[in-house]
Order: C-alpha cells, then sequence, then structure tokens
C-alpha cells in the first residue's frame, strides 16, 4: 500500500489532481451547511456583478439566484451522477466482457455484437434520445448514461480476459481442477482490476462531462440546479452576463481535469513498468 | 475487396435496422400513448392528428405489424410527420444535413490534421517544456466541456474582439455569390469547427504522441538507425507510418462522439444543421424528429467507419495481402 | 597465426544508470576483432555482451553510456564521434544484425525498398541500380525466389528467411565489420544450422571480421575462431575457440561447459517392460486459423496427425521438434486444455479424451503440467502457498493439510519453506520453475509433461532444474514426459524420444538408438544441425 502512494505522489499532476477532486468533494458536502437555502431561491436583485457584494462573490444570474451556492450544490448533482452511472455502467460491462472473453466461442460472437451495435451509435445523441423519451429525471439520466458508457469496459475487460485465459497460471488453475467460476474470481479477475480502475476513473469524468451537457440542452432533472443547467440558462444573456456562463464552466474543467490527472496517476501507479518513456 | 465492402455494407444495414427496432420500441415504451409522444407534447396536437396518426401507424393493431408498417415506411424514406414544423421529418433533416456535414468533417480534418503533427512534435521533444507545454495543452482542451468553449469563444472572439461572426452559416442579408459566398461560409466556418475539434484534437494528439514513443522502441527503428539512416528518415518513413495505424483506427471510432458533438456546437452557434434541429426538437417535445436525427446520424457514423476501415486496409499491407 | 586488428577496444566501461543491479554494464573490458576471423562472445543473461556491440554502433540505449576506455577503429576512438560521423560508418563500415527476425523489418514496407535504404541512407547508386543490388543480394543469401520475395512484405517471409535478409542488408555496402548479437536464438534447430553455414560462407568471401554474441556454447563450438567469455559485466577468460573449449581455465567457464548437456546416452538399459501407465492411440486435432467471420484465407493447421505412444512408470519420454511440429500441441492434447478431435488417452483406467465435466475434474489430478515461462506460470497476485495448496483444496483436502504439504513440496524442489507466504515476483526465473515443480507434484499426480519447461533458462540453472527432475524421478518413481526442441537437453534426461514433424510422429525410439542410429531422414538432418555437434563438449573435466 504504502509503494503504491510512493509511486503515484511521483507524478505531480496526479497529486494536484487529488487535491482539486477532494476540493470539490468537500464543497459538494458541506454545501447544505454553508448555504442552507435552496439555491434555487431569489436572494438578490438579478443579474449581480460578480465580487460586487460581500455576501455573493460570483454574483447573481437572470433571476437573482446566489451563482456560488449554485456551483456549492451543483457539485453534488456532478459527483453524485459521475459515481452512480459509472458504478452502473461497470455493473454491466464487467460481467459481459468476462463472459465474452472467459467462454469464447458463440457467447463471445453474440455478446460482441451486442457491444458493438452500442459502440457504433452516436453515444450522446442515444442519450439524449432516451432521457427525452423517459422524461428528465436524475435517475433517467444516471440509466441514459450508463447504458451510453458500459461498451468500452465490456470491451477491455474481455481484451484482459482473453489474454489472461491463455495465461500460463490460468491454465495451470484449469489443470488443477478448479472449477470455472472460482478460476474466473481468483485468478482472473484480480489481475483485470488495476486497468478497471484507471478506467473507471476515466469514465466519471465522461459521466460528468455527459451529465452537464444533458443539463445544457435543458435534459437535466428539473429539481437539481447542475452546472450544465447553469451554463445553459446563462447561453441566451452571455453578452449582459458572461459570469454566469464562466464560473460553472471553470467548475466542469477543473473537476474533469482532476479525475484525468488521478487516473493517470493510477495508470503509471499501478502499472509501473509500462510508465511512459522519457523520465 | 469488394467483398469487404459488401459485407461491411451488410452488417451496417443490419445495424440500421436494429436501430429502427429500437426507435419503436422506445416510442412505445414511453409513458403514455404512443401516438400522443408521436405528435408531440400532450394535448399539444390536435385530436384529428392524432387520429390519423393512430391510423396511419395502425396503432390498434398487434405490435409485430405496426413495426413492419413502421420499417416499411422508412424504405421509403418516410420518416414521420412533425406536427409542430408541419412537414415531413425527413425534408427537415435533408434539408438541414450538409450544414452538418460541412462542419463535422471540417472539425474532424482540424482535428486530425493539427493534432497529429502536435503529436509528433511532442514526441520528439520528449521531457523538454515543448513536450510538457503540448500535453498540458492537450488535457485541458479534453477536459473542457464542449458547449461551454463554444460559448466563451463566442465571447471572446465574437463579442469582445469583434474578429469573427458568432453565429449562423452565412452573413444575414449580404447576399453574397460564387467565391464570395464560400469565403463567408468559411469565415463562418471557423469557431464552430474548431470547437468542436478541441477535443478530438487532444485525443489524436495524445494518441499520436503515445504511438511514436511506442513504435520508436520497437526493433526496426534500431534496424533503421544500424543502416545509418538519417533520424529524419527514420522518423517519417519507419516510425510515423507504424504509429499512424492506430491512430486511424481511432479516428474511426470516435466518428460517433463527433456527430453527437454537433448537437451542442450547432445550437451554441446557432448553424443551421440537425444537431440544431435536435435541439430544437427537444424543446417542443418533437419525438418524431428526435428518432428521426438520432437515426440519420447513426447511419453518418456507419458511413464514416466503413470509409476509414477501407482507407486502413490500404494502409496496412498484413490485412490488404495476408 | 598473425592477428590483423580491425577493431580494438581497450578498457571499456559503461555505466548503468542507477537503481540497476550493478555500476558497469560493462567493466574494463578489453578485446581484439581481427580480419577474417570469428569472435565469439558469450555469457548468460545480463553478462554485458552485447554492450560493448551497441557502443561500437553509438546505439546503446538511453540512460546507458560510456564512461572509461577505448574503440579503436582505424586510427580512430569510435566513442568520440558525432552522431553523424557515426550515421556515416553505420551500415557501410560496420554493420550489425540482432536477434527477433519478427520484429526487425519495418511490416510496412516493401523487402526491396528496405534493403534499397541501405545504399540510399549514404548516397550511393541511382534507385534502378539500388533495385538490381537488392536482387543480386538476395541471392547471395540463399532466399528462395528472389524476385517474388523482393515484393513481399516481412509478414510473408518465414524467421529463417527474414533473417537473411538482415544478412543481405547488412552486406550490401561491403562492410569490413558484421557485428551479429544472437542472430540465431529464435530461429529452429535446423534454420540455424543453416544461418550459421551462411554467415560463415559469408565471411570468408568477403574477408569481414565478425563478432558474434551468444549464450549457447555450441553455436560458439561450431564457428568461433576466438572465444571471450563474459560474467558481469566482465572478460573471465578468452582465447582461441580450442583453448577455451578444450582446457577452460576459469571456474566459471568451466561451469558453463559442464552445464551442458552432453549427447552421450547410455545404451538403453534393459527394456523397459513395466506396465504402460499412460496409453495414446491415434490423436489428432486440425484447427482452423484466420477464418472468422470474414472468412479470408483460412489456414487449416493439422497440428496432431495420428499420434500413438505409450508410457511406462518411472519412464521420460522426450517429444522432439521444431517450431510448428505439433509437440506441444499433443502435450495441450494429453491434458485437455485443447480438445482432440479424435483418439484414445487412457490413463488409471479412463480415457481421458471422452471424459466431461465432473469426471474430468476428478481425472486431472493423475496428470499435471510444467510450463515453460517461469514468469507467466506463477499468479503474481498469489502467494507461493495458495498457488501450491489451491489444487489439492479445490479436491477437498482441507486448508491445514494442503498447506503442510506444500511446505513439504517447497523442500522437496530445494527450495525453503518460508517461501509459503512469498510473492512469485521476490523469485528468480529458476526458483519460479520449482515452484512450478511443486505445484504440479501438489496433486500426486501419475504423469508429468514438461512443457520446454528449460527453454527460458539460462543454461547454468538449466542444468539445475534438470537434475532436479531426474532426482525426483527416481525418488518419486514419476512417468515424464518431456517436450522440447532442445536435442542436447532430449539426450540428457529422455530414456526414450519421440521425433515430430509437421504434426506425425516420424520416428520413436531409445535415445541411445535416435541420436547413434537415427532411421528417418528428418531424424537424422535434426541432428546432424545440434551446433557443436562434432565437438564433444563432454570431455571437459571439471576441475
Amino acid at each position: 500500500m504504502k509503494d503504491f502512494w510512493k509511486r503515484y505522489s511521483r507524478n505531480r499532476g496526479a497529486v494536484i489532481g487529488l487535491v482539486i477532486l477532494a476540493i470539490v468533494v468537500v464543497v459538494a458536502i458541506l454545501a447544505p451547511l454553508v448555504f442552507p437555502q435552496s439555491p434555487w431561491r431569489m436572494v438578490q436583485r438579478p443579474f449581480l456583478p460578480p465580487l460586487s457584494m460581500d455576501q455573493y462573490p460570483l454574483g447573481t444570474d437572470a433571476l437573482g439566484r446566489d451563482v456560488m451556492a449554485g456551483l456549492a450544490y451543483g457539485a453534488q448533482v456532478s459527483l453524485l451522477v459521475g459515481l452512480v452511472s459509472t458504478v452502473a455502467a461497470l455493473l454491466i460491462g464487467i460481467p459481459i466482457g468476462a463472459l465474452a472473453g472467459y467462454f469464447g466461442g458463440w457467447a463471445d460472437d453474440a455478446l460482441m455484437r451486442f457491444t458493438e451495435f452500442f459502440q457504433t451509435v452516436p453515444s450522446f445523441a442515444l442519450a439524449i434520445v432516451l432521457v427525452a423519451i423517459f422524461q428528465p429525471s436524475i435517475y433517467s439520466i444516471i440509466a441514459a448514461i450508463a447504458i451510453v458508457s458500459w461498451p468500452p469496459v465490456a470491451r477491455l475487460v474481455r481484451g484482459e480476459v482473453l489474454s489472461l485465459r491463455s495465461r500460463e497460471y490460468v491454465e495451470a488453475a484449469i489443470l488443477s481442477g478448479q472449477k470455472s467460476g472460482t478460476i474466473i474470481m481468483r485468478q482472473v479477475l484480480p489481475n483485470t482490476i488495476s486497468p478497471i480502475i484507471v478506467l473507471a476513473s476515466l469514465m466519471v469524468a465522461t459521466a460528468i462531462l455527459l451529465e452537464s451537457s444533458l443539463s445544457f440542452l435543458g435534459l437535466g432533472d428539473p429539481n437539481m440546479m447542475s452546472w450544465g443547467y447553469m451554463i445553459g440558462a446563462a447561453r441566451t444573456v452571455i453578452r449582459q452576463a458572461w459570469w454566469l456562463s464562466f464560473f460553472p464552466g471553470v467548475a466542469i474543467l477543473l473537476t474533469v481535469l482532476a479525475l484525468n490527472l488521478i487516473g493517470e496517476g493510477l495508470n503509471d501507479a499501478l502499472n509501473p513498468r509500462l510508465a511512459r518513456k522519457g523520465k | 475487396m469488394l467483398r469487404f465492402i459488401l459485407m461491411r455494407l451488410g452488417k451496417a444495414v443490419i445495424i440500421l435496422i436494429a436501430i429502427l427496432i429500437l426507435n419503436f420500441f422506445l416510442i412505445h415504451a414511453a409513458p403514455g400513448d404512443p401516438a400522443a409522444v408521436m405528435a408531440g407534447e400532450a394535448g399539444a396536437a390536435d385530436e384529428k392528428f392524432i387520429a390519423d396518426l393512430r391510423e396511419q401507424f395502425g396503432l390498434d393493431k398487434p405490435l409485430l405489424t405496426q413495426l413492419g408498417i413502421y420499417l416499411g415506411g422508412v424504405l421509403q424514406l418516410d420518416l414521420g410527420f412533425s406536427y409542430r414544423q408541419q412537414m415531413p421529418v425527413a425534408d427537415l433533416i435533408f434539408d438541414r444535413l450538409p450544414a452538418t456535414l460541412i462542419l463535422t468533417l471540417t472539425a474532424f480534418v482540424i482535428a486530425l490534421t493539427l493534432g497529429t503533427i502536435a503529436g509528433v512534435l511532442a514526441s520528439a521533444r520528449v521531457g523538454k517544456w515543448s513536450d510538457t507545454f503540448i500535453s498540458t495543452l492537450a488535457l485541458l482542451f479534453y477536459a473542457t466541456p464542449l458547449y461551454w468553449a463554444a460559448l466563451m469563444a463566442v465571447l471572446v472572439f465574437s463579442v469582445y474582439l469583434n474578429w469573427l461572426p458568432g453565429f449562423g452559416y452565412e452573413t444575414v442579408g449580404a447576399n453574397h455569390e460564387g467565391f464570395a459566398r464560400l469565403l463567408d461560409i468559411a469565415k463562418h466556418l471557423i469557431l464552430p469547427a474548431t470547437t468542436l475539434g478541441l477535443f478530438f484534437m487532444a485525443v489524436y494528439m495524445r494518441m499520436t504522441r503515445a504511438s511514436m514513443l511506442e513504435v520508436s522502441q520497437l526493433d526496426f527503428v534500431k534496424t533503421g538507425r544500424a543502416k545509418g539512416l538519417k533520424p529524419g528518415i527514420i522518423q517519417r518513413r519507419h516510425i510515423f507510418r507504424n504509429a499512424m495505424l492506430p491512430v486511424v483506427t481511432l479516428a474511426g471510432l470516435q466518428a460517433g462522439q463527433l456527430v453527437g458533438g454537433a448537437v451542442l456546437t450547432e445550437t451554441v452557434f446557432a448553424w443551421p444543421g440537425i444537431g440544431r434541429l435536435m435541439f430544437e426538437a427537444l424543446a417542443q417535445r418533437d419525438y418524431n424528429v428526435l428518432l428521426g436525427v438520432f437515426f440519420v446520424s447513426a447511419a453518418m457514423v456507419l458511413l464514416f467507419n466503413l470509409i476509414t476501415d477501407i482507407l486502413y486496409r490500404f494502409v496496412d499491407p498484413r490485412i490488404r495481402v495476408g | 597465426m598473425m592477428s590483423n586488428p580491425v577493431l580494438s577496444i581497450r578498457n571499456l566501461r559503461i555505466a548503468l544508470p542507477e537503481g540497476a543491479d550493478r555500476e558497469f554494464a560493462v567493466d574494463d573490458v578489453s578485446y581484439d576483432l581481427n580480419k577474417g576471423e570469428i569472435l565469439c562472445i558469450v555469457g548468460e543473461s545480463g553478462s554485458g555482451k552485447s554492450m560493448s556491440a551497441n557502443a561500437m554502433m553509438g546505439l546503446l540505449p538511453d540512460l546507458v553510456r560510456p564512461v572509461g576506455g577505448e574503440i579503436m577503429f582505424d586510427g580512430i576512438d569510435l566513442l568520440t564521434l558525432s552522431e553523424n560521423q557515426l550515421m556515416d560508418l553505420r551500415g557501410r563500415r560496420i554493420a550489425m544484425i540482432f536477434q527477433e527476425p519478427m520484429s526487425a523489418l519495418n511490416p510496412l514496407m516493401r523487402i526491396e525498398d528496405q534493403i534499397a535504404e541501405v545504399f540510399e541512407a549514404h548516397n550511393l547508386l541511382s534507385p534502378k541500380e539500388r533495385s538490381a543490388r537488392a536482387l543480386e543480394l538476395l541471392k547471395e543469401v540463399g532466399i528462395p525466389d528472389p524476385e517474388k520475395a523482393m515484393r513481399a512484405y516481412p509478414f510473408q517471409l518465414s524467421g529463417g528467411q527474414r533473417q537473411r535478409v538482415m544478412i543481405a542488408m547488412a552486406l550490401a555496402l561491403e562492410p569490413e565489420i558484421l557485428i551479429a548479437d544472437e542472430p540465431t536464438t529464435a530461429l529452429d534447430v535446423t534454420t540455424q544450422a543453416q544461418i550459421l553455414e551462411l554467415i560463415r560462407e559469408l565471411q570468408k568471401k568477403h574477408g569481414m571480421a565478425v563478432m558474434f554474441i551468444t549464450h549457447d556454447f555450441g553455436v560458439v563450438a561450431e564457428i568461433a575462431d576466438r572465444v571471450a567469455v563474459m560474467q558481469y559485466g566482465r572478460i573471465v577468460e578468452a582465447g582461441t575457440a580450442d583453448e577455451v573449449l578444450d582446457n577452460p581455465s576459469h571456474d566459471y567457464t568451466k561451469k558453463l561447459i559442464a552445464a551442458i548437456p552432453t549427447l552421450a546416452t547410455d545404451q538403453a538399459v534393459a527394456g523397459i517392460d513395466k506396465a504402460p501407465v499412460l496409453e495414446v492411440e491415434g490423436l489428432c486435432k486440425t484447427y482452423v486459423t484466420g477464418g472468422g467471420f470474414l472468412g479470408r484465407n483460412p489456414r487449416v493447421v493439422k497440428a496432431v496427425q495420428n499420434v500413438s505412444f505409450t508410457l511406462a512408470e518411472g519412464e521420460t519420454l522426450g517429444i522432439v521438434g521444431e517450431s510448428g511440429s505439433g509437440k506441444s500441441s499433443v502435450g495441450r492434447c494429453l491434458v485437455r486444455l485443447m480438445e482432440p478431435d479424435e483418439g484414445m488417452v487412457r490413463l488409471g483406467g479412463h480415457d481421458m479424451a471422452k471424459l466431461k465435466g465432473e469426471a474430468l475434474r476428478e481425472a486431472r489430478k493423475s496428470i499435471q503440467m510444467i510450463f515453460q515461462d517461469p514468469y507467466a506460470s506463477l499468479n503474481p497476485r498469489s502467494k507461493i502457498g495458495r498457488i501450491i495448496a489451491e489444487g489439492p483444496m479445490a479436491h477437498g483436502v482441507s486448508k491445514g493439510e494442503a498447506y503442510a504439504n506444500a511446505e513439504r513440496l517447497l523442500e522437496l524442489v530445494g527450495l525453503d519453506a518460508s517461501a509459503i507466504d512469498r510473492y512469485p515476483h521476490e523469485f528468480s526465473g529458476g526458483q519460479r520453475q520449482r515452484i512450478g515443480i511443486a505445484r504440479a507434484l501438489a496433486l500426486e499426480p501419475r504423469v508429468i509433461i514438461a512443457d520446454e519447461a528449460v527453454s527460458a533458462l539460462d543454461v547454468s540453472i538449466q542444468a539445475q532444474v534438470l537434475d532436479l527432475l531426474a532426482e525426483l524421478k527416481e525418488r518419486l518413481n514419476l512417468a515424464l514426459i518431456f517436450i522440447t526442441h532442445d536435442l542436447r537437453v532430449a539426450a540428457q534426461i529422455c530414456d526414450r524420444i519421440a521425433v515430430m514433424q509437421k504434426g506425425e510422429v516420424v520416428e520413436l525410439g531409445p535415445a541411445y538408438d535416435i541420436f547413434n542410429n537415427p532411421k528417418s531422414g528428418y531424424t537424422r538432418s535434426l541432428i546432424e544441425a545440434i551446433p557443436g555437434r562434432e565437438k564433444d563438449l563432454a570431455a571437459v573435466t571439471v576441475g
């Protein structure tokens, strides 16, 4: 464990990413404490510019709502959706990939055709269609994101399992009479965990981008203040109030950036042999 | 080669049919009466229209028959009728398709060219500050939400600096002809195409850089050096050509996301393509149009994949000959 | 013998980056390359044998740098040359070929173009002339159908053919020095013999100085004029081939030569009339590659064709063949890692080939395997104890008993029982193979199949593991099937040998007969191809 942290912290970017993410998490957790009122409430006159009043350092929006409170609550939504949809996508993709890779043959063929189908259709367009038809809510958003995000997981897991299946220690396990289930759980999957973890961190980033894009288009959960929604609402008033689009965008950028940096850091820490050249 | 194309086309057709079936079931799975769903927001369409729909799609008949009617319709290029816009969906879409094609193709070319060049440069200067700079820039582009970048671009380049137009396809009321018109469109194209391409530029840059570094470790590069070849030739002929193979594959896989990104870009820049059409349809809850756009964009992606696959076969002799 | 040094290395020292297992890759090394002579640099992995060659060409890896000594060539110290000056030398006056023919050629360029490049690099000849010369070179190195080969891509040629292309490229500008870095290690023994012959011919014809790097003393015996033996970056012994091979003075050299399996076999001990423990009849396996949905050029591979043999208790049967002979496939079919199409495998009263499900699982106990790659045969995330105990536990043995057994087995194979709690990465290649053996023994099988079990090991470690296997065989009365491509190893350890070619058993008999009276033409050619066969390396006394 200690070894892992040592390797991880050698990558400065990864450490910065971790710090940024930690800040975002703290903000999300503390939001109801620091901003006890709902972010949908009108607190001042509309279009208050940033830094013009001490209480509202980021100003107010078209309906007089506190931008800072919006950012804080938006963090909750982004993290929640990002995490849950990624876990859901993993729960779909890992079994599909593992079964396809381990058993091969027609099971592999069938599952891979299925996966290919989902990979070929434009994922964002599909997400839009799904959320639109099933009505926007936090549940439909999470489901839609999970549905368009699982194929790369299945692909990755299948690839890893395929290569491991013919690895000699797996063959030895087969020869020693262990059952298929035991072999998959004990020999194969634990050795695929590292790439899955790296992929997962990148998927959370993508999920956050997806959720914000959907909210931007007006498909967000109408009861939840989301960063994407804030930018979408500010689109038509961009000339008068640039700060309404700017700050939520920066928040998204920083969070996604942090997750990407963490993903790279995890990659280097978990696969030291494959670390980048020229270091 | 011909056999390959036919097989891929066959596969594409199967996928398109699967999408249509998916569309069909989505309409029926949505909460509420399918006819109302197809007509748009509940209560928005008049009774007569809904009754017509019911009859046209045989909504009283068994499910499979309905599916048959639906598929048959698509084969005749009938993607339904938009009550809101009072036009056949197919017409709406094909009207706007060229604009989206221009946008996405331009964005793709910009992204691939700049991304590849940046990747090659960065790989040649690993560890130096220029590499760090390019890599950091790529990371930033990768993490930036597309629609936000578009908005910021409009703000900076159009509103404040007034260098480039921030919305639309052509200057309204200018009525240019021939070359002047082309130039006008090109000017309007710069901001949207570049913002759409930002993310993919980052993707190609990182892939190219990683691929170049990986290939440069391979044995045949050492052979090249042992022959006394100059580094430039080794870079171009040996490393670059081999390094680009996975990038071409990747480009094909990214097509879907490119088309998806068009929705956001066209919305911000008021670009008259099918992406913007989708946005408008969302606001109006016009499901027919939504599904129609989804279907057409999937077809675009499939076509693009086919082209990149063919290209790949040209480039890699192992697949072409072996 | 008048020596005529074309290149002299004096006190060369090459430093490794921090964190490596020693400070210098090459430490105070000196030797000469003489015109018209083949110098063999011999050593095991990690001895630094390739490093001085790389330094000559200026092709050392990034973080490795020369820190002392000189390399004198034609009056100039190569270490002081600029990159431009080195580029001029490379390919023209000093040429190099290396080990992996599979990856040493650009997969996207035709052979013709890759050879023509050598001329292009030095601005010689017109494009037409380059093509013509390329064709001549291909003819000179003996490529079959040279016109077709010119237009071919690397993947269309075999390993041996690709190596010939590499040699053609190296010869193109008639260099004074040819460096060959393990060029035949990845090739079949018959192909290796051809390539060695080719190098020797070409060297005589062009009068080059050849530096041949290898780990195989057989190769040294076959072609070396002079030899330098390296260990841990130092030259421990040098001299003419006769001197070093017949009268080695340094302990390490003696140890290396003694570790080489000899070709001497005992006259068959009076017929092993014991009852067979394994009977194989009519084993067949055919598979199709490159098919798939598109069905493009599917290749039908008849991996195993009608193979039959028996194995008695306490006997070691060798299955010998080159790559593609089907020997590994036979092993995998026996244990059902591959499903045979036809045939009977009778073991312990059951036909292994037909069992399914629970019965198969049960029967698996009787036949186990030791694998080739010590770095891939142990689960990196499992402790050694678990690796060995897993098998018995899957068959109902209690955990306590299985672990106690594991400790016992570890000691049996020469490792400390405390290894139970450690992870594979803490052990060396040879030790891992021992663990693999312990694992195979854990289920108390009646037959053990060793699938190239020592091929990935250095020759001195190989000798230890072979000794261990011989000892275990005695003690436990094991029936062993030994699959290998290395005839020397087969000669040392096998009682009977089956020679396979293209899926068929072409000859089967006692080891002595196979080596001294081979009946099949193929067996004869295999034996003749063994490098250094004429030199009886067994005659060395270890002292």
